[in-house]
């Protein structure tokens, strides 16, 4: 499983975002985010958590950031300028969405489709195809129709897909959303399985619990900007961001426009 | 009435005779028609899902162009075609006129703009809902085309069973370019005018209603063919 002699070789991070806007429908709905994701070989944390309130500018971020959404303002940097073509960027991700969307193929198609867009060989697919499924339980439902799964075992299909090319980044909008406990448990293990192997992994969560337990370090998202970015201990203990510390706190709702309490604070990080 | 009862019985007799010319002209009927489907299809199917999967200039344009030819009256177009292959047309060298082939090039002109359109707006569906998935996958163009067209594939033998129903029923184009020649391009429509023409009415039902029972075969194989394969995977 860890050998990536058929990935297209080269890192592709660091991933920068400068000055990156995004407008929907003539309003601003994402602002200024400049961060920058390191690679793992830099000691680098492996699993950054995007946090915020709904309609923050999470899934929209990750969706920046993959490439599946052209910024209006700012750049979108790989590699520090010296990456490769854009396909080859491309091609070492994967995303699982937060709705993700099967082929109308049986379960083990849908992997196997994954791997051949990579031009791996038919007769070393099924192999990888098998271990997969086994790995993320769906072993006895390969030859289901994908779109038959349940919920749960949809969303780790999806999560098995994006794994199957071995990605050196992954991103997961909400994997574990309106997941029960334990397919929840599954995924993030799963997920933690992948960063031990050395896949950077940037994912939106809105479970805080999780988040404190899984997160390396966090980003707090708030009407389009990124309001603070700090290891996960540091964010938890003693966040610097006002709205951070609302939203920890459970005062900050998503329909308000401001915190309850707190002003617009600074941004930081 | 009692040309439709001696129109039945025509058919019958037609049928259980085994008559070879009609045996001959209606497998005529059939070659023409499959082959200009047949092309259609691995012309229309993939220009209709690159409408469908690609955005560039004037593509509103074309599919409302698509759409409008979908009604292209077989006359004109035979008369289009007999231009092209008369001996004094641009491909008049070739000696077409008056051919199967010419009778197939007539009708794949006007079964192509049905299977694109349909493609298109079986595709344009599908593709909403693949289109972030299969850009995520870094799937390339022609690997995007492929996979939604094999994933709608069920869905696209409507188009097909649409555009054999076109070609196998229209007697304007393949008249004006096949001549209507016995034994060499007479088909089951262009026989079915003649006889009326000679007013040989009842001789002409029985021939119409063998057509609509073959063309009846021919969609109910359709109609389970996917009723056979549709399974929760392509729903
Ligand atoms: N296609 C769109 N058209 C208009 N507004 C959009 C569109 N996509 C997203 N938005 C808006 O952008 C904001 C951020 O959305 P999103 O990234 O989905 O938030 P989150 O994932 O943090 O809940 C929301 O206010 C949303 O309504
Ligand atoms: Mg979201």
């Amino acid at each position: 499983m860890t050998d990536r002699q058929h990935q297209p070789s080269g890192a592709i991070l660091p991933l920068s975002l400068q000055g990156v806007g995004l407008f929907r429908d003539g309003k601003r709905v994402i602002k200024d985010v400049d961060c920058t994701f390191e690679g793992r070989e830099d000691n680098a944390p492996g699993k950054t958590f995007i946090v915020g309130p709904n309609g923050a500018g999470k899934s929209l971020l990750l969706r920046i950031c993959h490439g599946l959404v052209r910024p209006d303002e700012g750049r979108v940097i790989w590699l520090g300028d010296a990456a490769k073509d854009a396909n080859t960027v491309k091609k070492r991700q994967a995303m699982v969405f937060q709705r993700p969307v099967l082929l109308r193929r049986s379960a083990q198609a849908n992997i196997d489709f994954a791997l051949s867009l990579r031009g791996i060989p038919r007769s070393e697919r099924s192999d990888r195809v098998q271990a997969l499924l086994q790995q993320t339980g769906l072993g006895r439902l390969a030859k289901t129709p994908a779109r038959a799964l349940s919920f749960g075992e949809q969303q780790r299909l999806a999560l098995a897909r994006a794994l199957a090319i071995e990605p050196e980044l992954l991103y997961l909008d909400e994997p574990t959303a309106s997941l029960d406990p334990a397919s929840a448990h599954m995924v993030e293990d799963l997920v933690e399985q992948a960063v031990s192997k050395g896949t950077r992994v940037i994912m939106s969560s809105h479970d805080l619990a999780q988040t404190a337990r899984m997160a390396d370090d966090v980003i707090f998202m708030h009407r389009g900007r990124i309001k603070e970015r700090a290891v996960a201990a540091d964010f938890f203990n003693a966040p610097k961001n006002d709205l951070a510390r609302d939203f920890l706190d459970g005062k900050l709702l998503w329909w308000r426009r401001r915190s309850i309490y707190g002003s617009e604070g600074e941004p930081c990080g | 009435m009692d040309t439709f009862l001696d129109a039945l019985s025509a058919a019958f007799a037609l049928i259980f005779a085994g008559d070879a010319d009609l045996l001959q002209i209606l497998s005529l009927s059939l070659q023409v028609s499959l082959s200009a489907v047949a092309i259609a299809v691995l012309i229309g199917m993939p220009l209709g899902g690159l409408i469908a999967i690609r955005r560039f200039p004037g593509r509103q344009v074309l599919i409302v162009v698509f759409n409008a030819l979908m009604g292209l009256p077989p006359v004109v177009v035979g008369l289009g075609v007999y231009l092209l292959l008369s001996r004094s047309g641009p491909f008049g060298v070739f000696g077409l006129l008056y051919t199967p082939t010419a009778m197939i090039i007539a009708q794949v002109i006007l079964v192509v703009p049905i299977i694109v359109s349909l493609t298109r707006q079986t595709l344009d569906a599908l593709w909403r809902e693949y289109s972030e998935t299969l850009n995520s996958l870094a799937a390339s163009p022609a690997q995007s085309l492929v996979a939604v067209l094999w994933d709608a594939r069920f869905s696209l033998i409507t188009a097909v069973l649409a555009g054999l129903g076109r070609a196998i029923a229209e007697v304007g184009a393949v008249m004006i370019v096949g001549g209507n020649i016995d034994s060499v391009t007479r088909v089951m429509t262009t026989a079915i005018a003649l006889e009326a023409s000679k007013g040989e009415l009842a001789l002409a039902l029985g021939l119409g209603i063998i057509l609509l029972l073959v063309s009846v075969c021919l969609n109910l194989f359709g109609h389970g063919m996917t009723r056979l394969v549709t399974n929760e995977a392509t729903q």
